[in-house]
């Protein structure tokens, strides 16, 4: 029984660390145009680098067709966007400042970030 | 607050290019225009597609300038992208009711045989074999009709997120692991243990199938109200070229275009009359009923309906920049934007997910280690209903769904609201600044008596006065001039033309000096305009701002003029009244005719003479007091008021509105307007918090109740498929909660 126990606490840290601790890998942007897909609950790439000062060119390549994939929200930037089945979805944001930038779908369960160096 | 800043992508078709250098070309004087921000040209399809924000005539011009033809791409059109999405919901539909029937098409025989015939208990090998087999069946279903679960709830996981598919998929897989324990390792757990749960995974996936397939359907109807707004379109517009007449996609029609439209039909661009009289419907615009009539030099709006006769209008607006187009535009942004309301719901669902994966342990370490016999058995039925009956979608949808339904609900009354935070704030407005003159008055002040003194002649005297106050700019003036042109008086030119600031204009006349004015004028040249006092006292307290005429020496006449009283303005006011709202009257006018108009429509509160940088100043000071101002006004003139308020409503009359301008935009010239406003933002908060307290409730009461809390006392602890079953349920509620706003009746005048 201590063995189980001892089990469910390493389970119950595993999950903090994986879900709010660990600090996933970041995604360098090509000249601040990125490319994002759609699909299966998730933003790929979701951790974005652009540079800050400049515009930015987002595609968003939805292959969900659940309707929690259609609509992308910048809150920050007070920015919603609907997304297409598809690859033609392009959103341009301005040139931002420093600091992190969420996108996410209505209900935040797809999640994505953009960090402006 | 800032905009949308995303730019506008127009693709377009070419036509002429033929070398695969045309394309070098071509992008290049595309690039070439000053917007445009890139431009990708397809030579395969021939088509461009050019971002920026950039007129599509200027776009088209440019290629035509190089030698090739443009022309934009219909399958742009917004219909077009409603009708595809449609499409893509009842596709998606299918599919959802498709894994529906096949997970409860094992799911309910699995629990029906469980309820009602045998045991699920693996004792004997011959139960071990049937059971294995509808263990691997249940693995099929699982992944046939809720692969998408489980490949999301992977992707999620490698990208260190979760969410729904998460829950679900770990619910799911956590009853069927289990039972293929029980198959293969028997005798690792106890006898009364050796119990399976496929018919729990199999319903779970089935249940929430059948939720999510009745969200699509719901959801379809919240947007409801911009499809009617895109339905306003029209698909094609007859373009009289060289007197000839020719049908062309709507999306042709350029600048300058003269259109004829026939009776029935729908205006298909914003343009200016140059023939032809008709009534025009523009209710599905401003939300007012009455149909306006339209006359050579008259405006007319994409999207309403020409009545009666036919017009020839020159195109002033077309694509995306008709009022219909920003409407639309405006209405869709609003939708998606979200009330501060929301935003505690947005938190805790950012970490919902790994919050219920944590319960969930605990749910099963407390049955084993505190539980009775079979403790492992009842672990894993506590561990997959916690993970099974949270709902992190409930949460995130409250808000969204209702903001939906709530604009697009105002914007059928012609009621543009800008964003969720300004309809979250209009509804706890306690004080409503209204400026008098175009939002309780007409704003178009008119002659409404005239009455003479001395024994003058009120045919000679009026065509004096007119010609006086043709030169001057004060709209008093205008109303003179109108009133004298009506009645067909002889303008005639003055000389050595004088306003004089606050008292009223002088000039000479036929060696005459005429003087027009308030009776501060009079006395300063010593005029006796003591016969005409009392008379000018009693206009004044009707409302009525009386001005005195005199020609040389002598006092001739006294004109008023007054401004009338909008006809549903008392009506409007006291809606706003009912509600609970302090209103306050502001205006430049004297203090009699303020005090004679807020006495007319029942406002106790006035201030008179204020100067146009004023009203900000009353805004602040309100605030100050702690009150939640909003300010109504035309939205030109009070523009710096309008922006200082809590939430600021610029009043148009019709179509001829700068909607940009202010929180709120009242198409509709009515007060009534206003008050709708207030009471569908009321209605859409009060909506969203049921939303919000239902989702927490549900959440905070069902994930315990899942845990087994009330299994010491009552002995009850919720079936895993109950939990399905409750979670597809809840989003489902919420959706439909949100759908209740649509029977949102706003006049009940």
């Amino acid at each position: 029984m201590l063995l189980i126990n001892l089990l469910g606490v390493l389970l119950i840290a595993a999950i903090i660390w994986w879900f709010w601790l660990y600090k996933p890998r970041q995604v360098a942007s090509n000249n601040n145009q990125v490319n994002i897909v759609v699909n299966n609950g998730v933003y790929q790439p979701g951790n974005i680098k652009v540079s800050a000062g400049e515009k930015v060119k987002l595609r968003f390549d939805r292959q969900d067709s659940a309707p929690c994939a259609e609509m992308v929200i910048f809150p920050q930037l007070d920015i919603s966007h609907e997304l297409k089945m598809g690859p033609d979805n392009k959103i341009a944001l301005p040139a931002l400042e420093h600091g992190e930038y969420d996108f996410h779908c209505q209900m935040q369960m797809y999640k994505g970030k953009l960090i402006v160096e | 607050m800032s905009r949308n800043n995303s730019n506008v992508s127009q693709s377009f078709i070419i036509e002429g290019a033929s070398c695969a250098s045309c394309v070098g070309k071509i992008e290049k004087a595309l690039n070439g225009v000053s917007g445009v921000e890139q431009v990708e040209m397809n030579f395969a399809q021939r088509t461009v597609s050019v971002d920026g924000n950039v007129k599509s005539q200027t776009l088209i011009k440019a290629v035509e300038d190089i030698g090739y033809g443009a022309k934009p791409m219909n399958s742009e059109s917004e219909q077009d992208a409603l009708d595809e999405k449609a499409e893509a919901d009842t596709a998606h539909y299918k599919v959802l009711m498709r894994n529906m029937y096949m997970a409860l098409g094992l799911g309910v025989p699995l629990m029906l045989y469980g309820l009602f015939i045998g045991d699920m208990s693996v004792n004997t090998p011959e139960q071990r074999i049937v059971w294995s087999i509808i263990g691997l069946v249940t693995l099929a279903v699982m992944i046939g009709s809720g692969k998408h679960f489980y490949t999301g709830a992977w992707q999620s996981f490698k990208n260190h997120s979760a969410n729904m598919d998460t829950l679900i998929a770990l619910g799911t897989g956590t009853a069927w692991a289990y039972s293929m324990l029980v198959l293969i390792a028997p005798d690792m757990l106890p006898e009364v243990a050796r119990h399976v749960y496929f018919e729990a995974s199999a319903m779970i996936i089935g249940l929430i199938n059948l939720g999510l397939a009745f969200e699509v359907k719901a959801r379809g109807r919240t947007s409801e109200a911009i499809k009617r707004l895109i339905g306003l379109q029209a698909k094609t517009a007859r373009v009289v070229k060289d007197g000839q007449e020719q049908d062309i996609d709507v999306e042709l029609v350029q600048l300058g275009n003269h259109v004829r439209v026939r009776p029935g039909e729908k205006i298909p661009v914003d343009g200016k009359v140059i023939d032809g009289k008709s009534s025009i419907d523009e209710s599905m615009l401003t939300g007012e009923p009455m149909p306006v009539s339209k006359d050579i030099d008259d405006k007319v709006v994409a999207g309403s309906i020409n009545k009666t006769g036919s017009l020839l209008f020159e195109a002033t607006h077309v694509g995306k920049d008709t009022t219909l187009s920003h409407i639309i535009n405006m209405v869709k942004r609003a939708q998606n934007s979200k009330p501060s309301i929301g935003r505690l719901a947005d938190v805790i669902s950012g970490y919902f997910v790994p919050i219920v994966m944590i319960l969930a342990v605990i749910a099963g370490l407390a049955w084993l280690n505190f539980g009775p016999q079979p403790s492992i058995a009842y672990a894993i039925a506590a561990v997959t209903t916690v993970l099974i009956i949270a709902c992190p979608c409930a949460l995130g949808l409250a808000t969204p769904m209702s903001v939906m339904v709530g604009i697009g609900k105002a914007a059928e009354a012609g009621i543009l609201i800008r964003n969720g935070e300004a309809l979250q704030t209009a509804s706890k407005i306690t004080t409503m600044i209204l400026d008098k003159t175009g939002t309780i008055t007409q704003g178009q002040p008119e002659v409404t008596d005239v009455v003479m003194f001395n024994q003058q002649n009120q045919q000679q005297i009026m065509p004096l006065i007119a010609s006086l106050e043709n030169g001057s700019e004060h709209p008093l003036a205008e109303a003179i001039v109108a009133y004298a042109k009506e009645q067909s008086y002889q303008i005639e030119q003055v000389s050595d033309f004088d306003a004089i600031t606050g008292k009223g204009v002088t000039a000479m006349l036929n060696g005459e000096r005429l003087l027009f004015g308030n009776q501060a004028l009079m006395t300063q040249f010593d005029i006796d305009v003591a016969p005409a006092v009392d008379k000018a006292q009693t206009l004044a307290s009707d409302a009525k701002t009386p001005m005195y005429f005199a020609k040389g020496n002598t006092f001739c006449a006294l004109v008023a003029v007054a401004d009338p009283i909008k006809s549903d303005s008392i009506d409007a006011i006291k809606r706003l009244q009912d509600k609970g709202i302090h209103l306050v009257m502001l205006t430049g006018d004297n203090e009699a005719t303020a005090k004679a108009v807020a006495k007319r429509v029942g406002i106790d509160d006035y201030i008179a003479q204020v100067m146009p940088q004023d009203k900000v100043n009353e805004v602040i000071k309100r605030q100050e007091n702690g009150e939640v101002v909003g300010m109504t006004g035309d939205g030109i003139n009070d523009a710096p008021a309008l922006a200082q308020a809590d939430v600021g409503f610029a009043i148009g009359t019709g179509t001829d509105v700068a909607i940009e301008s202010a929180d709120v935009t009242l198409m509709r010239g009515s007060l009534h307007g206003l008050a709708d406003a207030l009471a569908v933002s009321q209605a859409t908060i009060t909506n969203i918090k049921q939303n919000l307290v239902g989702a927490f409730v549900y959440n905070i009461a069902g994930i315990p109740i899942a845990a087994g809390v009330l299994f010491p006392f009552f002995g009850i602890l919720l079936n895993p498929i109950v939990a399905g079953a409750a979670m597809a349920m809840s989003s489902l509620t919420v959706v439909s909660n949100a759908n209740r706003l649509r029977f949102f009746k706003p006049q009940d005048h």
